[in-house]
């Protein structure tokens, strides 16, 4: 059946000397030296879709997991804006806006976005993308899914502790974070803090089998750079975390006995309801070091794998090579490399020596140089591309559009000097929005389209999909333009009540009032989103196999969805690299990765 | 064998080029001539080394502050160093019994190793009793404190690398095993037990001179 599809052209003419062979000889590869890996087979209904070790079933449930708490964040960021816009009816008191505040971020960075992508988007794709049956350690995959099923529940637990959750906003920092006064400073920050250091363990054993797999597992052919850019946005946002997240670990550890038992690794001499603390000595600056050093990068372990996912969405959908791949890869090894150079840009604030807030900036300002390489990469696939305005492009271009938004603010509060007003005012809150809010999320929806018929063997309902993405789109940018402005009068975030003050003006009363009805509206397309993800689900449009039409592995499987093992008897041989769309030559304007060169003699690939 | 390049140099590859494609169509799918589960190893290695190198960072940090006050290291620190070098030279002798297959002595091998890892365990723990009898207290003093965070996150390591002993043991004993992989696993345990006791060096050397 495939050699009917790539049927040669006559193009004999252009045929190189290397490919004028017969096609016994150029297919031909020495027998592979190592046999394939052992699978681990499940025997009960248990093992196969509970305590599974099919990394499949673990990027679904971690994807399900993480949507299922992000609902929790959406919920609390609604009631939230509620209180904001309509103070007067007493929706929230001041210590549940705080403690809202502190969850809404924390689940939406970490438990959210950072579950999805590298738990979620990282099992489902990795092995299926190298050609490889699952992850390197398959058990300890499982291990990894259930740690992090735990700290959701330490963390969701710590609504029912007596005091609430922490209200010490995401960042937690000390001081304040355990010191009577702020919301939940006794049991909520201590379950917080277990929540994340399970998290970080859990996590770091995922990120072991996503190094391993990509690094050791590939199959026959595939080297690095014939990978797709999603498994390598996935797999430098990986390398970046096992980095990254051991500052956290580190921080929580000794906040933890600091709380616990009284010691004084960040907590200072401090005068609390007029007596004196036993504490003495500590460094709260240590702490946002801590944090910041794993915060900035954590920022790119959310953006790498998008840029990677919408690289390659652009690609199959403008139906064209993507642009410069290999400069593609360097940004975001470069990116990467930066991201642990510029945390203190988040401290402008906290009283340090302006020098290093000049060194800070530098390399801040230095990062926009490959972030800028990759939009005008997108931009250049695009240019002259075949674009299928298909509900994954819509997101992918309503991703560009936003994150250049975001990008652009994010020039501003780089300079200590413009950032030293704008700090802590809704401005920032709309920046960090924008860049790592909802791009990150118009990617993630834009791959949930693309990759849905790969899980379920259906489309997700076109006519919803379009709604959703308009309401999204249009109702992100109600939501946080405005917010760009209240930032720029001066008004202060972190604030459960905009007071009758002569320094705040009546637009900003009415602004937030216009704000909160979008964010209702949006969050109300989420939850048209999740019933089009449960109808489409059972009865969706069927989707014929490889519908997007890619050449990337996971859609070369014998069966769609991909059965237990991936590949059936044999693992694919890989031939060429993800992007060969509109060769000229071939018949079909793709050739698949694993389509050997007899099948597509007359092909040639254009030089990049 | 294949010639492999490192990570770094890969990156300036072509893919497209058809030169670029005959190299790649043999390649073997791997970066590194080594097994999976030690390359694992290694990212563990490198993971733990940033966790402690973070503590070492935050702990000279914190001892500029005014008050930091010393603490004495009592002399049956000296003796659990010397017992986790022990320790881990006879790991290295049972790796070498195993690349032999000299079955009686991986026996002898892994329980020494076991007993010895165990005893400095213990030891530590005796340490902890004998400092808190003292009235060095974790809340007295934050370098007291550091003394029996960094011991402790050091045990735990060494109760993560005692798991993967008793699997390795138990396999053993059961006689449920393939050579090769007997082998493997003696050998990764053996390299994360000599790293430990690096990582002792260094956290041990630092409190000893500070």
């Amino acid at each position: 059946m495939q050699e009917d599809k790539y049927k040669i052209e006559a193009k004999s003419t252009s045929v190189s000397d290397s490919s004028s062979a017969t096609s016994g000889d150029i297919d031909y590869l020495p027998p592979k030296e190592i046999p394939d890996q052992e699978l681990y087979h499940s025997h009960s209904w248990w093992t196969t879709y509970v305590f599974s070790q099919d990394a499949k079933y673990i990027g679904i449930q971690y994807a399900l997991t993480a949507v299922g708490t992000g609902l929790l964040g959406l919920i609390l960021s609604w009631l939230m804006r509620l209180q904001l816009a309509f103070p007067g009816l007493g929706i929230l008191e001041p210590s549940a806006y705080y403690q809202f505040v502190t969850m809404h971020g924390m689940i939406m960075v970490v438990y959210l976005l950072t579950a999805l992508f590298l738990g979620g988007f990282g099992n489902l794709l990795i092995p299926l993308m190298c050609g490889a049956r699952d992850m390197a350690f398959p058990y300890v995959n499982m291990i990894s899914y259930w740690m992090f099923v735990v700290a959701v529940i330490v963390l969701l637990a710590s609504f029912f502790v007596p005091g609430g959750p922490t209200g010490a906003g995401w960042t937690l920092y000390p001081p304040q974070a355990i010191t009577a006064g702020t919301p939940g400073s006794d049991g909520g920050i201590i379950l917080m803090l277990i929540s994340l250091i399970l998290f970080v363990a859990g996590f770091t054993m995922g990120g072991l089998n996503y190094i391993v797999t990509l690094l050791q597992m590939r199959t026959r052919g595939m080297t690095l750079m014939r990978l797709p850019l999603t498994a390598w946005g996935i797999f430098t946002a990986t390398v970046l975390a096992m980095f990254a997240f051991p500052a956290l670990l580190v921080g929580c550890l000794m906040m933890t006995l600091d709380s616990l038992l009284g010691t004084s690794f960040f907590m200072p001499a401090i005068i609390s309801m007029g007596e004196k603390l036993s504490y003495e000595g500590g460094s709260p600056i240590l702490f946002q070091h801590l944090f910041w050093f794993f915060g900035h990068p954590e920022v790119y372990i959310v953006a790498l794998p998008a840029f990677g996912i919408v690289s390659d969405l652009i690609s199959i959908h403008s139906r064209k090579n993507i642009f410069g791949y290999r400069m593609m890869v360097w940004a975001i090894v470069g990116i990467g490399a930066l991201s642990f150079f510029v945390w203190a840009h988040h401290m402008y604030v906290s009283g340090m020596n302006p020098w290093f807030g000049f060194f800070f900036a530098t390399t801040t300002l230095i990062i926009a140089v490959p972030t800028a390489i990759k939009v005008y990469n997108w931009v250049l696939t695009l240019w002259r591309g075949n674009i299928q305005l298909t509900l994954p492009m819509l997101f992918s271009l309503g991703f560009i559009v936003t994150f250049v938004n975001g990008g652009l603010t994010g020039l501003f509060l780089g300079n200590v000097t413009v950032d030293v007003p704008l700090s802590d005012t809704y401005f920032v809150v709309a920046h960090f929005h924008m860049v790592m809010g909802i791009a990150p999320l118009m990617v993630v929806f834009g791959a949930v389209y693309h990759w849905f018929p790969l899980i379920t063997g259906r489309f997700l309902d076109e006519k919803m999909g379009r709604i959703h993405f308009w309401i999204t789109f249009v109702g992100s940018y109600a939501i946080y333009f405005p917010m760009h402005y209240q930032g720029f009068v001066g008004v202060p975030r972190r604030y459960f009540e905009i007071y009758d003050s002569p320094y705040i003006d009546v637009s900003t009363l009415t602004l937030n009032a216009f704000i909160t009805v979008a964010a209702l509206i949006v969050g109300a397309a989420q939850l048209l989103f999740l019933y089009s993800l449960i109808y489409s689900a059972r009865a969706g449009k069927k989707a014929p196999k490889n519908p997007w039409k890619a050449n990337s592995l996971e859609w070369q499987t014998p069966e769609m969805p991909p059965e237990h093992g991936n590949f059936g008897k044999e693992l694919p041989k890989v031939y060429r690299w993800a992007y060969d769309f509109n060769v000229p030559g071939a018949k079909e304007d793709y050739i698949p990765q694993n389509v050997p060169p007899s099948q597509v003699m007359g092909a040639k690939v254009e030089k990049t | 064998m294949i010639e492999r390049k490192s990570i770094f140099k890969s990156i300036f590859e072509k893919p497209w080029e058809e030169s670029q494609s005959l190299k790649d169509n043999e390649h073997d799918g791997k970066a590194f001539s080594i097994t999976g589960s030690k390359l694992g190893i290694r990212t563990i290695m490198v993971v733990s080394t940033v966790i402690f190198s973070l503590f070492v960072v935050t702990y000279s940090d914190r001892m500029l502050v005014h008050d930091w006050k010393n603490m004495p290291e009592p002399w049956l620190l000296w003796v659990n160093t010397l017992i986790l070098i022990l320790n881990s030279y006879f790991f290295h002798k049972t790796k070498i019994s195993s690349d032999k297959a000299d079955y009686e002595n991986i026996k002898k091998g892994l329980y020494v190793v076991g007993f010895l890892a165990y005893l400095f365990l213990f030891g530590q723990l005796i340490v902890w009793y004998q400092l808190m009898s003292q009235d060095f207290y974790a809340t007295s003093n934050v370098a007291n404190a550091y003394f029996y965070l960094l011991t402790a996150i050091h045990g735990l390591h060494l109760i993560g690398g005692l798991v993967f002993w008793s699997r390795t043991t138990s396999i053993f004993l059961k006689k449920n095993f393939k050579l090769p992989s007997l082998q493997n696993r003696i050998e990764l345990c053996a390299i994360y037990w000599h790293f430990l006791l690096i990582v002792w060096f260094v956290l041990f050397g630092l409190m000893l001179f500070t």
